[in-house]
């Protein structure tokens, strides 16, 4: 049988996550926030917001996006771009559920130093 | 000669390909049809009416032995086939038969997935998928007290709950997630359900996580254990907790799998003999769970055995409806929010009725319909068809009689409206009662209408209609009133949320977002957190601290700190310390190396610069030594601040410092609309600053001087005179009064100051110092809120019991 290197990185199961919350995933490059919005789904951003760092894995989850807890700026978890009238982007990383899993694009992990 | 067609599963999809075929090319197969159940097609969704007893089993067949015979179907029920032997095209079946084969097709359908605990293998442990398990549920009704618990609140699950409830049999529902139906409803939609499926007295637990199925081999099953030892005693279970394609022989074959068999555009396997359909199989990566897809691939595959080779399938969008009685729901495709994506809510609380559009590039991308779903097809039908709604998007969600020639302008619409047309329905007033007293009474503002009708006076979200029948009627000669909403999820004001919770006995954020008819799904991070305060506030042990609705200072019990480390600051009661106390803070420092200790402004000692992790650690340590939490970071007490007072000051007149020990005792571990710091100074020099905090004493020869809303932030204010009274038990009972009106009747973020401003001292005064019952009420409220709140929160964390994923890394990766 062929050996098939999965690019997808199992990073915990998605009841390990509150509903509208976040955790952290910790990797060499920084620290990734994994969300779980109220409709089940899973977003991963760099956990940096673009404003001023703040740890995006803090803020308040609320329908796709996250309030940073630092300055109130709104962040959204599909493409982390500010929204509103504040601007900047944090890096999403690809994130998807397979049976109760929370699987990361191990690429895109691994292409956050180029950044 | 006639090549031979053998099928393997007389379900809900070769049923329907059998029909199509045969249509298409009457007697171009020799037809053999396999069934592991002892009987043909029958209409498989419809087991749930039967179970619920409004349909019996006869009336769900699709397929009788006359149709067979009169088709030329060979059948052979009631065998299951165990091997495939695709070189010499024969199937085997469990009687050891041998059958040839040109074309097979493969239609076996799902298993019901079995959660891997012990006892699953008892008597009266059971799937919902068959005849079987429906006459097993339907027969445990004539059992007088009969109980059973569903694993499951998914689709089927429910439907299994509701339809033994209406046996008699007692029911428990158990479900993993907080909502029912999570991956067909949102959280408001899901509530609703939860509390009609109550209301026929089914038990729904939900955040439930089944350990064991207790029981002997004898007597069958007797209960169900959770992981959090409960244990729910049960006659019959009930496992509904998933399904997985059956592709067992598929698999012996050798034919490719993913999750299910996977097939091609022309549903052929991987060998070009072999075909499959229905939920076996796995097409462009998607496996489905219901009919609706598997007709569209039935009549593809039958086009393409009857030698069409362009029919080809594209996958399917789905909707889900819930087939129990009384419980209207429905959903389609993709409901989640997002950027570029927007909402449009309609929420009829007095009809319970809520629905949902999620709108992409002006089309419907997802539909949530909870209550009245007659319009769900319409949805679904734009949804499918991708149709561009920008033209009727204001009136879309009023369905297709509105949506289509109604008028756009919502003035035009009540202007319309007939004058017995109810504008507000807890009171029953309607459009003619609320003109006439217009016109009679001279009314011109909302409040005299309020007053003067009833109108909106209730609940409240009729406001809107009712301004603008006086807009119709008044013309120029009204304004609207122009209060500012609590955020741009509602058009109410915090105090109308705040009286609305007390007076609609809303106990949840979902249920609050429905009654008051919340115009976003879940609300944002400006409402939900008030929400959350107004909720703990109104029912002390009754509403549930969300957790999740709390910005993360108190989410956590620690300051965040620029760098994404936090502060601890302990509770030193009163601004005292000890040696001890003073050796267990150097010892933290030391042992968790904390870059940073500071004396606060609030005499107290701060630790800054805690890696997250490291709380629990911390507060684990600072608890041996006796610490609880200072509440640094929470809108509820913060510090007390005192003097030394008359035990050494050559000017104290009272024991000012054990004054304030004793009320930071009293009052911490309480939520407070905003923070809270009081000073208790030994004499008017006043060197604990108490005229400018939230609530000062100044102790003088003849008593206590109590005074209130003061501040020295971003706005200095000294404290206004309250009362003055002359024992330390008067001043707790006044300062605990006086703490609860201010809970009770703040908005959220307002201090002190800010109450007083808007309900003015005299209000104040009479309930808490002139009406001696009102004050001993109000501190009775405070105090039972306090048995309720006053715990430590580091000490529950430090046991790593409460809220343990706050201080983990979900997963480290190299
Ligand atoms: C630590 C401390 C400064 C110090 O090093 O002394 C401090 C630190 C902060 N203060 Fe303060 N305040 C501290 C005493 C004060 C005082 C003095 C006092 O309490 O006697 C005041 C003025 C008195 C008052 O509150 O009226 C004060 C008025 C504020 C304000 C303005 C509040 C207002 O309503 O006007 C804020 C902003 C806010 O709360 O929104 C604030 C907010 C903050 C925050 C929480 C900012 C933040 O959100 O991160 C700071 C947290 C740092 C941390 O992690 O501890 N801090 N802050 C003091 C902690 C006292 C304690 O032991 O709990
Ligand atoms: C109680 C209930 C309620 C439902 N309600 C709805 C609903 O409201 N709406 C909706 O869209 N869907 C609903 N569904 C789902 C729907 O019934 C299924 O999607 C549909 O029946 C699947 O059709 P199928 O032909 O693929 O499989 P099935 O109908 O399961 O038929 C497969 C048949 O193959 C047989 N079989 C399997 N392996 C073998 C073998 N090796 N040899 C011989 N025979 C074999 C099985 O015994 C079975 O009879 C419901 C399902 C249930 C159980
Ligand atoms: S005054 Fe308070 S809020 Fe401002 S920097 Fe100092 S501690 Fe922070
Ligand atoms: S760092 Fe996120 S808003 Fe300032």
């Amino acid at each position: 049988m062929d050996v098939i290197v999965s690019s997808w990185i199992d990073v915990g199961a998605v009841a390990d996550i509150p509903l509208r919350g976040a955790r952290v995933v910790k990797t060499p490059l920084g620290c990734v926030a994994v969300f779980r919005t109220a409709e089940n789904e899973v977003f991963a951003l760099e956990d940096r917001c673009p404003h001023a760092g703040g740890p995006l894995s803090q803020g308040i989850v609320h329908g796709r996006s996250v309030t940073c807890p630092l300055h109130n700026w709104v962040i959204s978890l599909e493409t982390g771009h500010a929204q509103g009238a504040d601007e900047g982007r944090t890096s999403s990383i690809a994130a998807r559920i397979e049976d109760g899993r929370i699987l990361l694009d191990r690429d895109a992990l691994r292409a956050r130093a180029a950044a | 000669m006639a090549k031979k067609l053998l099928i393997i599963g007389a379900g809900m999809a070769s049923g329907r390909m059998l029909e199509e075929l045969l249509d298409r090319a009457p007697g171009a197969y020799e037809i053999t049809l396999f069934n592991a159940e002892p009987r043909g097609n029958y209409n498989r969704i419809m087991l749930s009416p039967v179970l619920a007893g409004d349909k019996t089993y006869e009336e769900i067949v699709t397929h009788d032995d006359a149709w067979y015979a009169e088709k030329g179907v060979r059948t052979v029920f009631g065998r299951r086939v165990t091997k495939i032997d695709r070189a010499f095209k024969t199937v085997t079946d469990d009687a050891g038969e041998t059958h040839n084969y040109d074309k097979l097709v493969l239609a076996t359908g799902s298993d019901p997935f079995i959660i891997p605990v012990p006892g699953r293998d008892l008597p009266g442990v059971l799937a919902y998928r068959d005849l079987e398990d429906t006459e097993a549920m339907m027969k445990l009704g004539a059992k007088p007290g009969a109980k059973a618990v569903v694993i499951g609140g998914g689709l089927l699950g429910l439907e299994a709950a509701a339809g033994m409830a209406t046996h008699g049999v007692d029911v428990a529902v158990l479900h993993l997630m907080p909502t029912l139906m999570e991956r067909q409803l949102d959280e408001a939609a899901g509530s609703l359900l939860r509390r009609s499926l109550e209301a026929k007295g089914i038990k729904i637990h939900t955040r439930a996580n089944t350990a064991a199925i207790l029981g002997d081999a004898d007597a069958g099953v007797r209960a169900v254990k959770l992981d959090d030892g409960t244990e729910l005693a049960a006659d019959l279970v009930c496992m509904a907790v998933g399904i997985r394609p059956s592709i067992a022989v598929a698999k012996e074959a050798g034919l490719e799998l993913g999750r299910g068999v996977l097939v091609d555009d022309h549903m052929a396997t991987s060998d070009p003999d072999i075909f499959a359909v229905g939920e076996c199989v796995e097409h462009r990566g998607a496996v489905y769970g219901l009919v609706a897809p598997l007709y569209d691939m039935a009549k593809v595959l039958a086009a393409r055995l009857a030698g069409d080779t362009e029919a080809a399938y594209a996958g399917s969008v789905t909707s889900t409806k819930l087939k129990v009685t009384g419980c209207d729901v429905f959903s389609a495709g993709d409901f989640a929010e997002g950027e570029g994506r927007q909402e449009i809510v309609f929420r009829d609380a007095a009809r319970g009725v809520y629905k949902r559009l999620v709108i992409e590039d002006d089309r419907i991308i997802g539909a949530v319909m909870f209550g009245d779903t007659v319009d769900g097809p319409y949805f679904f039908q734009l949804l499918k068809d991708g149709t561009d709604i920008s033209d009727i998007r204001d009136t879309v969600i009023f369905g297709p009689t509105f949506a289509e020639g109604g008028a756009a302008d919502p003035l035009q619409a009540v202007a319309a409206l007939p004058l017995e047309a109810e504008i507000c329905g807890c009171n029953g007033v309607c459009k003619g009662a609320i003109i006439e007293a217009i016109a009679e009474k001279g009314l011109t503002s909302l409040a005299e209408v309020q007053a003067h009708t009833k109108a909106s006076s209730s609940c409240g979200t009729c406001a809107g209609l009712v301004e603008q029948v006086m807009a119709i009627e008044l013309g120029d000669g009204f304004e609207a009133k122009t209060v500012e909403p609590m955020c741009g999820c509602t058009d109410l004001t915090h105090l109308d949320v705040r009286r609305l919770i007390v007076s609609q006995s809303l106990k949840s954020i979902p249920e609050v977002l429905q009654a008051l008819e919340w115009k976003t799904s879940c609300g944002c991070a400006k409402c939900r957190p008030a929400l959350n305060y107004y909720l703990l506030c109104a029912w002390p042990g009754e509403a549930i601290d969300d957790g999740q609705s709390r910005f993360i200072n108190e989410r956590v019990h620690a300051n965040i700190q620029k760098d994404g480390t936090y502060s601890v600051v302990p509770r030193m009661w009163g601004g005292m310390t000890s040696s001890d106390e003073l050796r267990a803070i150097a010892d933290v420092v030391d042992k968790f190396k904390i870059p940073t200790v500071k004396v606060t402004g609030g005499q107290r000692i701060d630790m800054l610069g805690v890696q997250k992790e490291d709380l629990p650690g911390v507060w684990e340590d600072l608890g041996k030594a006796g610490f609880v939490s200072g509440h640094d970071y929470a809108k509820g007490l913060r510090t007390v601040k005192t003097c030394v007072g008359k035990e050494w000051c050559r000017f104290g007149t009272q024991d000012s410092t054990g004054l304030g020990v004793q009320l930071e005792k009293r009052l911490w571990g309480s939520w407070t609309p905003a923070k809270v710091k009081l000073g208790v100074s030994g004499c008017p020099r006043n060197c604990a600053e108490a005229t400018c905090k939230d609530i000062g004493v100044v102790c003088v020869d003849s008593g206590y001087e109590i005074s209130f809303a003061g501040a020295a932030g971003l706005d200095v204010k000294q404290t206004e005179f309250l009362c003055k009274v002359a024992t330390e038990a008067e001043v707790f009972e006044h300062v605990e009064a006086l703490l609860q009106l201010y809970r009770e009747e703040a908005q959220y973020l307002h201090r002190m100051y800010k109450w007083l401003a808007r309900v003015g001292m005299e209000h104040i005064q009479s309930r808490v110092v002139e009406d001696a019952d009102s004050r001993e009420a109000l501190s009775d409220r405070f105090r039972f809120s306090q048995s309720i709140f006053q715990v430590d929160p580091w000490a529950e964390r430090a046991r790593r019991d409460v809220d343990a994923h706050e201080f983990k890394p979900l997963a480290e990766v190299a």
